[in-house]
């Protein structure tokens, strides 16, 4: 195949894929799954093919939407180093996934439609990576949107399922509409969607560096929506009430960084911004860090410590984008996070297997000996997340912390504030988890997942290791090697090791519940309380307007307003008729004088 | 010659019409109409319109004021009583009067027919029956018909309303 | 000289006056008189025209005559249709003042 055609083969392969499950095999459950996991080995296999041939880097076009000298909107695919690195990413952990779910989704009753909406999901995601302008990007962030309402509401029948989907979508296009507004004001500028293009006319934004400020916070806002920023955070928490393939796939490794990589994608024009927009980026993501972390320490459902961490840690990437000088520095930490992240939900997933569907974990316990393989990829999961030495996550997270040092003294000590929490839940979980004694009986009779689930794990826990070495980080990204001041070192490994003790403090023993209680935290900071309310007021506050409208303005002005004005002419004109004779004589006389005057003399 | 008879005439005849309206008994009212038309056929006669101006008399003067003298006998009308005067009705009915009289002046001014004399005539002094009759029954027969008709049904109608009791 | 607005002028006048009559008057039967001054002033100005159109034989409008016969006509029909209206009413209210026959009203 001629290799011109790979990238268009690796975005439409996957939706081809969704349409057949759909529409010729809806109910053949093995069918569909094969034919899910042959797609995505097949984009896998032609992304790495791809990375490899560096000679390979083209943009190819088909126009969609041409209006002649106003605006035209192609279809078109970038590969530059950043599309391809991701492409890699996503292809790679995608098809793995595929096959895990082929194990953790043994006896779902809905198997075409989740293989389906992977497919979706997996189309649109590609779209978003290769996209080389703003609107087909944007459409593409709205398709991943979806797939993710679908996925997230697979178990659509429980009402808490279908709630956190339509929250997800929801809070999501509040952060899209900020990004419209921020694409079309960028369209403005410089009369261009297409990525190059705008980075070429950059001359004429940073005359205006306030409406440059403006629009680069407006497409910001996408990010705070689709990467789980404060203040819209509150829908990846409850995202993980879809199944954990999903959450695995979507809310930790790649729909969420897509936020991250759409803020790579326009770095340069970031930099021509004025300081204020990275500051409030740069303060976004840290508050977002350290809130996250505060809400993950106290978190009793599994996948929502493994949800809140994901928040942190994007916070991190966000933060990385806003203090270091290439987008590299936050992609690379996007990159290290997707695998040990990715890892620990499918690992987490195969905990709930075990337990059969059981997710808290003051429920789990002593499963260090009754699922070793699964105990061993979370431990180096761990490791990587909380930054240990030579563990990948290690020297993605130092260098946004030493970027973040020479930016801003309090975000440096913010964000080493985030690695000892990070460190303090994630040890936390895996006392509870894998130490001490079962608590309960499906905890006694765990045994290991079958190895279509645990071969992805094992060999997800391989980059989770290796992928932040230097040698092998220089193969994806161009970083910047600053002088780390000792400071940092020092800070993040103190914040390490005093996470880890105090987790093991409290919890290596394996007490039967948790000895600490923060409400605040337990609670989330009340942010979703504050939303509901808000929502509530808001909700109740415009159908209070609707009804007094719909009551007093249209039924009340329009309609009986109406009635009542052709009752009172009538009324009025009721009083012509005197039944006296020569009134009416009168009433002639005069008109008929009026109408002479009229005739006669106009 | 003509001129004088014409004022002397319009005058009486404008007078006995003001007497009509005046008038407070209805039989005085009544003879008053009388003279008005008597002097009404004068000037029909003065504008050379001879069957006309006897119809006039024959019909109105005679018939129709005969048969109000009748009615009014018939109902044996009083003089009738002052009652009070209705400001608005009486404001209403002079801002009419005022108002089409000014329209008429204004209407006569502007009119370029009104300040031209008659055209002379071929022959004066002549019974004008034949003519009359000759466009009545030649050019307008059917409406003629018609009158006639309307004339019987007239008749029925009086003589239905005039029943003690409408069965 | 005499012209056709001599004739007009006292025929609007007559008018008037038969107007006058029918506004201010509550006798029935004085305004009954006044619609006939009114119809007469009507007759005076259609003759005054016919005087004043002479057709190229020399002679009057007779059109405009033949007219006023069929308005005399009709009068007297009107008159006496009228006259027996007022005659019926009169059997049922006893009464001819027209500030009373006041029941056709809202």
């Amino acid at each position: 195949m001629n290799p011109q055609l790979y990238p268009w083969v690796i975005l439409f392969a996957p939706l081809v894929a969704a349409a057949v499950i759909l529409f010729l095999l809806p109910r053949r459950n093995v069918a569909a799954g094969w034919i899910g996991v042959l797609t995505s080995a097949l984009t896998c296999l032609l992304s790495w093919k791809v990375f490899l041939d560096p000679s390979l880097s083209v943009t190819a076009q088909i126009p969609w939407i041409e209006v002649p000298g106003v605006f035209s909107v192609p279809i078109g695919v970038i590969l530059d180093d950043l599309s391809r690195v991701m492409l890699v990413v996503v292809t790679t952990i995608a098809t793995l996934v595929f096959i895990y779910s082929a194990g953790y989704m043994r006896g779902d009753e809905g198997i075409p439609r989740y293989y389906a909406s992977l497919c979706l999901f997996l189309f649109s995601m590609l779209g978003i990576v290769l996209a080389d302008n703003f609107v087909m990007m944007f459409i593409f962030w709205e398709l991943v949107g979806v797939s993710s309402y679908l996925l997230i509401g697979h178990y659509f029948r429980k009402d808490s399922a279908a709630d956190a989907a339509k929250q997800a979508f929801t809070v999501n296009r509040v952060g899209d509409f900020g990004f419209m507004l921020g694409i079309l004001m960028l369209w403005l500028a410089t009369g261009s969607i297409m990525f190059a293009g705008i980075e070429q006319n950059l001359s004429a934004l940073t005359l205006h560096p306030g409406y440059l400020t403006a629009a680069c916070l407006l497409v910001f806002c996408g990010t705070i929506g689709k990467s789980a920023q404060m203040p819209l955070h509150v829908w990846l928490p409850n995202s993980m009430e879809g199944p954990t393939p999903v959450s695995s796939l979507l809310h930790a490794a790649t729909m969420v960084a897509a936020g991250v990589y759409m803020l790579a994608r326009i770095f340069p024009v970031l930099l021509a911004a004025p300081e204020i927009t990275r500051e409030v980026i740069m303060w976004i993501g840290a508050i977002t860090c350290f809130a996250a972390g505060l809400m993950a320490t106290q978190q009793d459902d599994i996948k929502r410590i493994l949800a809140y961490s994901t928040i942190s840690q994007l916070g991190y990437m966000v933060v990385g984008i806003a203090v270091a000088p290439a987008g590299d520095v936050a992609m690379f930490h996007l990159f290290t996070h997707a695998f040990f992240k990715c890892m620990l939900f499918l690992c987490a997933g195969s905990v709930i297997i075990a337990l059969h569907h059981e997710q808290d974990i003051w429920k789990m316990g002593g499963l260090l000996g009754r699922m070793p393989l699964t105990a061993l990829c979370v431990v180096v999961g761990t490791l990587a997340l909380t930054g240990t030495p030579w563990f990948s996550g290690y020297y993605s997270k130092d260098l946004i912390v030493a970027y973040a040092h020479g930016a801003n003294s309090a975000v440096f000590w913010i964000t080493a504030g985030a690695a000892l929490l990070t460190s303090f839940y994630m040890f936390r979980l895996f006392f509870v988890v894998f130490m001490g004694k079962p608590r309960s009986d499906h905890a006694e009779h765990a045994h290991q997942s079958p190895p279509v689930m645990t071969i992805p794990l094992l060999l997800l826990a391989i980059p989770s290791l290796a992928a932040g070495y230097p040698f092998i980080a220089k193969h994806f990204f161009d970083l910047p090697h600053p002088e780390i001041p000792h400071i940092v070192h020092y800070a993040l490994l103190a914040a390490l090791i005093a996470g880890f003790i105090l987790a093991a403090a409290l919890y290596a023993r394996g007490p039967l519940k948790d000895p600490v209680r923060i409400p605040l935290f337990a609670n989330r900071l009340y942010i979703d309380n504050f939303y509901n309310w808000l929502v509530a007021r808001v909700q109740g506050g415009l159908a209070v307007l609707g009804s007094w409208f719909d009551r007093w303005i249209i039924d009340g002005l329009v309609v009986t307003g109406a009635a009542r004005t052709v009752w009172a002419t009538g009324y009025v004109l009721r009083l012509l008729q005197l039944g006296n004779l020569q009134a009416y004589a009168f009433f002639f006389g005069a008109g008929v004088l009026v109408l002479l005057y009229f005739l006669i003399f106009r | 010659m003509l001129t004088i008879l014409f004022w002397v005439i319009s005058a009486v005849m404008l007078a006995s019409a003001v007497c009509v309206v005046a008038f407070r008994n209805p039989v005085n009212s009544a003879m008053s109409l009388v003279v008005s038309f008597l002097a009404l056929a004068a000037l029909f006669v003065t504008l050379d319109a001879y069957f006309i101006g006897i119809i006039q008399i024959l019909v109105y003067a005679g018939a129709v004021m005969v048969l109000f003298l009748f009615i009014i006998m018939l109902l044996d009308l009083k003089a009738e009583a002052r009652r009070s005067l209705n400001i608005a009705a009486l404001t209403g009915g002079l801002a009419v009067l005022g108002g089409f009289v000014v329209l008429l002046i204004q209407v006569i001014k502007t009119l370029p027919a009104a300040q031209q004399n008659f055209p002379a005539l071929a022959r004066t002094g002549y019974s004008d029956v034949a003519d009359v009759g000759m466009t009545l029954f030649s050019g307008y027969n059917l409406p003629f018909q018609v009158i006639g008709v309307l004339l019987l049904v007239a008749t029925v109608g009086v003589v239905i309303l005039s029943r003690r009791s409408l069965r | 000289m005499l012209t056709l607005g001599h004739y007009l002028l006292v025929s609007g006048l007559l008018f008037s006056i038969g107007l006058a009559g029918v506004l201010l008057r509550r006798n029935l039967l004085i305004i009954f008189m006044g619609l006939e001054l009114m119809l007469n002033a009507a007759n005076l100005s259609l003759v005054a025209f016919a005087r004043h159109g002479v057709t190229t034989l020399g002679l009057p409008d007779y059109n405009a005559q033949v007219l006023v016969f069929f308005i005399i006509t009709v009068a007297a029909a009107e008159v006496a249709v009228g006259l027996a209206i007022i005659v019926a009413l009169y059997r049922l209210r006893q009464t001819t003042h027209v500030e009373d026959l006041d029941k056709m009203k809202f």
